[in-house]
């Protein structure tokens, strides 16, 4: 067993990431958690989120939109519903979203327009903040 | 023989069709190229996720979940992938005979079966047989494959199967091979199938978060989606890679016809203008006499 953790990101669409990393910190459905080379085998499922991993003190930002993640000892494979490098962040896009989304949940409880799936929205909303935060991350760096 | 004029009506028209073929060639290999590349794409993610699905169920119990536990019942439903188009040589002919088999061994085995028709080709198939689909998608070839489709359909698959109303599922399409081939598979989508690949003695045992059914009950209807995708996309690159061929052959056929009409034209050309000269010496022998 190395010392290095083998991250590979999935989407349906293509493999987002495959790298050698020292660290990853993956959003869990119950919390936030951090993986270490040596960490036990299990699964968990995925919240909409954020996931950070440590290579050589730099640190990566990748968005994870639910799915699982699979932990081995030397490997952790992320099997995300959709997927997003840091830098491939469109933020004009996940603004206008955020902008959608809020408008939507704001006026859905207000019963101004009822067919508004409640939900939906919400978890729009919350998939645009969290893409808004990690370019946030991209750029501070 | 024909007149001059008619072999040259032939040739100009032969070569309207060989310059649609040619366009439609490029056309289907530029296709080919995105389904392909998307095909590729795509295949990192189902394969993964086979695997996880290995080594979660290889430990557990069958009967945990409705959609790994056998059923006795009789009701089967088929479906059929094809393309929306025609001008792609057998590719839609391959899938509807084996359809048409499958479906007609399912009955003599004493099963009801169902169909759901993936593409226009199919939807038509099965309007001439007189049965009735119980979905029916189109528009999906030609490059307009997309996760969300796929999605769709694997949602109307799983809940009629969650309903007891079918006991097994199939799905029947054409599985890219390479540029020259394709072949026809049939697969059994629903249960899922008893892990067939070898499990290593040491696989390690998960533990799951927050819990096996709850992950179970997420992870394999997304399978369904990823597998249904992954035909889609197959079935997709092979159509194009069946149509560029069959437009390459196509091709080549109408440049064969174009070369021996030619070849006729010249000779007709030829016999006339010789019968001409045959007149012109005989007048000028009969003047002389």
């Amino acid at each position: 067993m190395g010392d290095k953790l083998k991250l590979e990101i999935v989407s349906p669409d293509k493999l987002v990431l495959s790298e050698e990393v020292d660290e990853v910190t993956v959003p869990g459905l119950q919390g936030q958690f951090g993986v270490l080379p040596g960490h036990t085998s299990f699964l968990a499922t995925l919240d909409v989120g954020e996931l950070a991993y440590k290579k050589d003190k730099t640190t990566g930002y990748v968005f994870v939109n639910a799915g699982y993640a699979e932990v081995a000892a030397d490997k952790i494979t992320i099997l995300a519903d959709s997927s997003e490098l840091a830098s491939d962040i469109d933020v004009a896009r996940a603004e206008e979203s955020r902008q959608r989304a809020e408008d939507r949940v704001v006026r859905a409880p207000a019963g101004i327009e009822p067919t508004i799936d409640v939900a939906r929205a919400e978890t729009a909303l919350k998939k645009s903040l969290v893409r808004l935060q990690i370019a946030k991350e991209r750029t501070q760096q | 023989m024909a007149s001059l004029q008619d072999i040259k009506r032939r040739i100009s028209s032969v070569k309207n069709t060989l310059q649609i073929t040619k366009a439609m060639k490029m056309v289907a290999a530029a296709k080919f190229r995105r389904a392909q590349l998307k095909m590729a794409e795509a295949r990192p993610y189902s394969v993964k996720m086979a695997d996880v699905i290995t080594a979660i169920t290889a430990g557990i119990d069958r009967e945990s979940h409705p959609l790994l536990a056998k059923r006795d019942g009789k009701s089967v439903e088929v479906i059929l992938i094809t393309g929306d188009r025609g001008l792609c040589s057998s590719f839609n002919t391959n899938a509807l005979k084996a359809a048409d088999k499958l479906i007609k061994q399912l009955k003599s085995d004493g099963h009801d079966v169902s169909v759901c028709a993936v593409g226009r080709k199919s939807k038509a198939y099965f309007k001439r047989e007189g049965i009735e689909p119980l979905g029916a998608w189109e528009g999906l070839s030609g490059g307009k494959v997309d996760y969300a489709s796929a999605t769709a359909i694997a949602r109307e698959v799983i809940k009629t199967y969650e309903d007891g109303a079918m006991d097994e599922v199939y799905l029947v399409y054409n599985e890219f091979r390479s540029v020259l081939a394709q072949e026809v598979i049939t697969k059994k989508l629903l249960p899922f199938e008893e892990n067939t690949g070898d499990i290593a003695e040491d696989a390690p045992v998960f533990l799951f978060e927050p819990s096996i059914d709850s992950i179970l009950g997420r992870i394999l209807p997304k399978y369904i989606e990823v597998q249904l995708y992954q035909a889609l996309l197959e079935s997709q690159a092979a159509e194009e890679a069946a149509r560029m061929n069959a437009m390459e052959n196509a091709t080549q056929a109408a440049n064969d016809m174009i070369e021996t009409l030619t070849l006729d034209y010249n000779k007709v050309r030829q016999a006339s203008i010789t019968a001409e000269l045959m007149d012109i010496i005989g007048g000028a022998e009969a003047v002389k006499q």
